[in-house]
């Protein structure tokens, strides 16, 4: 068992819902999580985001989900942090 | 604020995305424009029925009164339900397809998708039920004579009073929309619906 505790993903969304809007309800799907966006290009209708979510236990599925109903695509996974938990060792 | 299960997040997210489209400001004009329909409709045949005929209407014309206002009134109200819902839906469904192009995805399931599916439900409710509401309101003292004749012996000019209250009242409320002072407003949708009357009166046959 290894627990995800940061992503940094590369997102296509609509406008709406704004940055804020959009990382305000990613930071919602799981508990303890923090999200950092940056709009890293804007057009017509879309804009690019790179999200950064920290947590303790990251839940990719629910994160995924979150993306698909606000309208946002999924590009690329471009950073991950995964750690395993410590082992204790005989005393 | 603790996380929410996905139906709360999916409800906030379409209420954002209504929000965004300007679906809610859309309800809004339309729950004015049609409600003014509503109610200069009613007003123009109760003073119609009254120029014709000013004295107290007995049992008999009350009940033709109501059954040509109601007529009137669910007809307004349907007529601004399937009118709206058509060129709502037809407006966002082009909007959503746009949106899809530039995204190179499918939106389906997303609050985009499902806005453009209940956004136009919304406003052809308001649209259709500004109109109908807002007449039933003009037509009380006719559905409720006895009540009213306590106030006033002639039901009619209870009704016409009601409906210039209710005239001005949505002139008010378009003066609090657009920041101007509400009075002015108010009277100037009054104004309008004084000249109705007198055109209706100089039309119609006494």
């Amino acid at each position: 068992m290894v627990f995800v505790k940061r992503l940094v993903l590369d997102i296509l969304k609509p406008h709406s819902p704004n940055s804020l809007d959009f990382c305000s309800m990613l930071a919602d799907s799981g508990p303890n999580m923090q999200v950092t966006g940056r709009v890293l290009a804007v057009d017509e209708k879309t804009e690019s985001v790179e999200i950064c979510i920290e947590g303790d236990e990251l839940r990719f599925d629910q994160i995924e989900a979150s993306i698909r109903s606000q309208g946002g695509s999924l590009h690329s996974i471009d950073e991950v942090l995964v750690v395993s938990p410590a082992v204790n060792g005989p005393s | 604020m603790g996380h929410r299960d996905s139906s709360v997040r999916q409800l906030t997210s379409i209420a954002l995305i209504l929000e965004h489209t300007r679906t809610l400001t859309i309800a809004r004009r339309y729950f004015v424009v049609n409600g003014f329909d509503g109610a200069l409709t009613m007003l123009g045949m109760i003073v119609g029925f009254y120029h014709a005929n000013a004295n107290p209407p007995d049992s008999a014309t009350l009940s033709v009164i109501v059954g040509a206002c109601l007529g009137a009134a669910i007809a307004l109200g349907f007529s601004g339900l399937s009118s709206a819902y058509i060129s709502e839906s037809a407006e966002q469904r082009a909007e959503l397809q746009a949106l899809e192009a530039a995204m190179v995805t499918d939106l389906g399931g997303s609050s985009h998708d499902l806005a453009a599916r209940w956004g136009p439900w919304l406003v052809a409710l308001v649209n259709g039920l500004a109109p109908l509401l807002i007449s039933l309101v003009i037509l009380l003292p006719l559905l409720l004579p006895t009540a009213f004749r306590v106030v006033c012996e002639n039901v009619l000019e209870a009704s016409m009073l009601l409906g210039f209250s209710t005239i001005f009242l949505l002139g008010v409320f378009l003066g609090r929309i657009s920041g101007r002072f509400w009075l002015m407003s108010g009277l100037r949708t009054t104004a309008i619906a004084i000249i109705t009357s007198g055109v209706i009166i100089l039309c119609t046959p006494n």
